[in-house]
């Protein structure tokens, strides 16, 4: 007995609260072998009153852990076999044969199991799975929910559990009960409210009823709309902080320096890469810091950019400064020879970074509308990789050196600054922006070793619709093509939105080709 | 370059050049047709039709890096969005091989298989003419054509050139590419157009039409390097190099840079276009991958390798890399990547002339010497 329900705690974390109805044995036997048919509607007498033994026992016909022989059913646990009736240890005679069910069968023990997590311990299972009922109502779980509500005590809870009735009120054969349903949904502003709203209208006969379901979808919608605009808003800004990331780094290398590096996108990828280092690193010997590698990692993959960025510089690109066309070819074959150098290496598969726990979840601003606190994380990054970028070219005197050497390199060269180095800084610095930015990119989306490609593109557009030597441009430009392809991918879809944002930066080129600041005076004629 | 200061009309080829390009066209389309179908196959001077299919491809690829040097070794304008031109050339040929598929889908359906997977009842509007041969191979030449010329005239009608162009054109294919990529497009998606059967009605996988392919694809090569030849030597080329070297002195006098910029970039696209079409009867597929900017970019290899500012450079760069490549790609496919890599940047650094560069020059030493 005792190790069932140590069992169901571990595998379930459900407790029950008045139980009113134990498992038979001619349940157990009912719901184990016979028609499917047959097998369901036991199911379903089961569900009405489960008690924890159901439960256990519904979650092994789950993992295929019972067996049967005659009319004796046997669940099988870490090798001994159980009782699910007594809850007594039994022997397994040789001869007993596996439970099987079909894809019907599983799907109503998976929904059946979902809704016995409405009676878990822990407050997020017991939320996820009354949501996961309003999205789906199901009138024989009626019983079940309002045994839910009884026994809640936490109010957000209560009023969720509440919605999930009302969902299955609404089409109730009473006039009342669903003029009162309709009422109470009008107060969960969600999009399944809409669905449900709009599914019930569909088969609604009684007008009064009808003109009271368009009402609440009015209110509903009213409230939805506000969430939306906001979530393209802020994914678009979303969007916009991570292009600026990208930009920001491309700003330096072509924006100051003209050189023009095609593998920007892999020293991103590269930072990405470190990040899933430190992050590795930190999970096998530092579990206990596990949720404070994010700052290393932030450090590690610019170090580790800047240093293969260094590298290039000295080697490659040095040899190859006013011939914008051959580095452009050259940088192309570094970053062929760096996506397959990290597939040698890491492999082709994806890596996946984990999110420390401070950064996972979000902030639920509406009923439709969560900020995820990484998304939010990165906007203030790329925000303070901006500021603490300006300082460095506007006040330090590496800053100084690198505007001088990009303005007039004889002239710089000859006030004693030594412009190799000068260069071999600044492109440093701008590979070690892309690696950072590749960090922020683990922590939002897969690691794989392409992951710079799909950001190339649109970071050069950034650059040119900004216009080259300008960090101003470039948040602009960022921040604008962001949410300028979030609201038209609401309009017209992803692949659309992309397209008509390209159309729109080479119509924008015919008007303006040096970019939305425009240098002036000397430094524009190079 | 140094063709410029020189007035007299140069004959297109030299009496040797003529020998030998005689004696390449007769080996390409006299020779390797016997070679392929009357010698044996035992025989030592028997081809294979992996050698056939191979050749034909790479000659196609040759076409596009003859284009490419057009744009870029005598006009100095890096197109990194070629692929497309290519890949709508291939897709225009493909909905013609579709066309041809008729009835003998897995579907039984007059429609090609993805529509009817689709649930489309009736061809969309772009596939009109696909139906018919002299249509497409209108169609094959016109759509590129225009594509490029609006493409090419308000790029280059607000001065826009060195990377920015590249970049512009990069993203060009890209979105291009995204585009094919969706199913609502009617160009098969992510499969693009694969199965074909027939060409004017006749077997497309027997030797025979292979052979056919492989000799116009030929026929086509030679065609086209004798009319970048002459082009090079008329007075349009020399125009085309006076912008590549100073594209403000030629506008200093008195020319406007734009038409004939705008020309030699449609025709470029054009030929681009027609290796497409070659290519896709041959291989036997298209899909958006061959848009993808990856492609494109590796179509400048082939002419940088082969050598930038000679024809039969690139045509020499084309059959180099691609030999290498389905080479490496059998016997280290994870060598492959690390080689192109490394050749985009030892070509740029040592040979920026290309290997037909590097051997003129080492020709020139000697014979100086004697």
């Amino acid at each position: 007995m005792k190790s069932i329900l140590y069992f169901s705690f571990i595998f379930f974390g459900l407790l029950f609260h008045g139980a009113v109805h134990a498992l038979s044995a001619d349940e157990a036997v009912g719901l184990a072998s016979g028609a499917t048919e047959d097998r369901l509607k036991v199911l379903a007498k089961v569900m009405e009153g489960a008690d924890d033994k159901a439960a256990s026992f519904i979650k092994a016909l789950s993992d295929d852990n019972v067996k049967i022989l005659d009319r004796q059913v046997f669940m099988v646990l870490n090798g001994k076999s159980f009782d699910p009736v007594t809850g007594q240890e039994i022997a397994l005679p040789e001869n007993a044969e596996d439970v099987v069910s079909n894809n019907r069968m599983r799907g109503e023990i998976d929904a059946a199991l979902s809704a016995l997590s409405l009676f878990s311990n822990e407050d997020s299972v017991r939320l996820k799975s009354i949501k996961e009922m309003i999205k789906d109502p199901d009138p024989s779980r009626l019983g079940l929910i309002q045994k839910a509500l009884a026994s809640e005590k936490n109010e957000k809870i209560k009023s969720q559990i509440e919605f999930a009735i009302a969902a299955i009120e609404i089409n109730d054969e009473d006039l009342n009960t669903r003029a009162k349903a309709i009422k109470l949904l009008s107060g969960n502003a969600t999009p399944e409210t809409v669905r449900l709203l709009n599914d019930r209208l569909q088969a609604e006969s009684d007008e009064n009823i009808k003109t009271q379901i368009k009402d609440a979808l009015k209110q509903i919608q009213g409230k939805l709309a506000w969430g939306e605009k906001l979530g393209t808003f802020f994914t678009g800004l979303s969007l916009g902080s991570i292009l600026l990331l990208v930009a920001l780094g491309l700003a330096i290398t072509y924006g100051l320096m003209g050189v023009i590096n095609m593998a920007h996108g892999e020293l991103m990828m590269l930072g990405a890469y470190a990040t899933y280092v430190v992050q590795a690193f930190f999970q096998h010997h530092f579990p206990q810091w596990f949720d404070a590698y994010l700052p290393v990692a932030v450090v590690f993959s610019f170090l580790t950019s800047a240093a293969v960025g260094a590298i290039l510089e000295r080697v490659i690109l040095k040899h190859l400064y006013g011939r914008p066309l051959e580095t452009l070819l050259a940088t192309w074959g570094i970053s062929l020879m760096l996506m397959q150098g990290v597939r040698s290496i890491f492999g082709a598969q994806n890596v996946t970074v984990e999110n420390p726990v401070w950064m996972s979840g979000g902030i639920e601003v509406l009923s439709n509308l969560t900020l995820p606190w990484n998304r939010i994380v990165i906007i203030f990054f790329a925000a303070f990789v901006l500021i603490a970028m300006s300082l460095l070219i506007g006040k330090t005197r590496l800053g100084l050196f690198v505007r001088g050497v990009t303005q007039n390199r004889p002239m710089a060269s000859s006030l004693g600054v030594n412009t190799n180095r000068v260069d071999t800084y600044a492109f440093a610095l701008g590979s070690g922006i892309a690696g950072m930015a590749g960090c922020a990119l683990s922590q939002i989306g897969n690691v794989g070793p392409d992951l710079g490609q799909s950001y190339i593109v649109d970071s050069f557009m950034v650059v040119v619709l900004g216009g080259v030597g300008q960090l101003l441009g470039s948040v602009y430009a960022a921040v604008g093509l962001g949410v300028l392809n979030k609201l038209l991918e609401g309009v017209a879809g992803a692949v659309l939105a992309k397209i008509t944002v390209l159309v729109f930066i080479v119509i924008f080129i015919q008007k303006r080709p040096q970019g939305l600041f425009a240098m002036k005076g000397r430094s524009a004629e190079s | 370059m140094n063709s410029l200061i020189n007035h007299q009309p140069k004959p297109m080829l030299s009496a040797n050049g003529w020998r030998v390009f005689t004696i390449c066209l007769l080996v390409f389309c006299v020779g390797a047709p016997i070679m392929n179908l009357v010698i044996p196959s035992t025989s030592f001077f028997h081809m294979s039709d992996f050698a056939v299919a191979l050749i034909g491809k790479i000659m196609c690829y040759a076409i596009c890096a003859l284009a490419m040097d057009l744009i870029w070794g005598y006009t100095g304008i890096l197109s990194l969005g070629h692929g497309l031109f290519f890949a709508l050339g291939g897709y225009i040929m493909g909905m013609y091989l579709m066309r041809q598929i008729g009835t003998d889908g897995n579907y039984k359906s007059e429609l090609p298989d993805f529509m009817v997977f689709l649930d489309w009842k009736k061809f969309p509007w772009h596939w009109a003419l696909s139906d018919n041969f002299v249509a497409t191979l209108i169609l094959i030449i016109v759509v590129p054509a225009l594509l490029a010329w609006i493409f090419g005239y308000f790029a280059f009608r607000s001065r826009i050139k060195g990377v920015y162009f590249s970049i512009i054109t990069q993203a060009m294919t890209y979105a291009a590419m995204l585009l094919f990529f969706r199913n609502e497009t009617g160009f098969g998606g992510n499969n693009g157009f694969t199965d074909f059967k027939r060409i004017l009605n006749i077997p497309i996988a027997t030797p025979e039409m292979r052979m056919t392919l492989f000799v116009i694809t030929a026929l086509v090569l030679f065609g086209f390097y004798l009319l970048a030849k002459w082009i090079i030597n008329s007075k349009l080329g020399r125009v085309l190099m006076a912008i590549r070297d100073a594209e403000s002195r030629v506008m200093f006098s008195g020319y406007s840079p734009m038409p004939y910029k705008l020309a030699i970039w449609t025709l470029s696209a054009l030929m681009c276009a027609v290796a497409g079409a070659l290519y896709v009867p041959q291989v036997g597929i298209i899909n958006p991958s061959e848009m993808s900017p990856a492609q494109s970019i590796e179509i400048a290899i082939w002419t940088a390798v082969g050598g930038r500012g000679t024809l039969i450079g690139p045509i020499v760069g084309a059959f180099l890399v691609n030999l290498a490549k389905s080479w490496l790609t059998v016997s280290a496919p994870e060598f492959w990547l690390y080689f192109l890599g490394a050749l985009f940047i030892l070509v740029t650094l040592f040979l920026p002339q290309g290997v037909v560069g590097f051997v003129q020059k080492h020709i020139k030493k000697h014979g100086g010497q004697q």
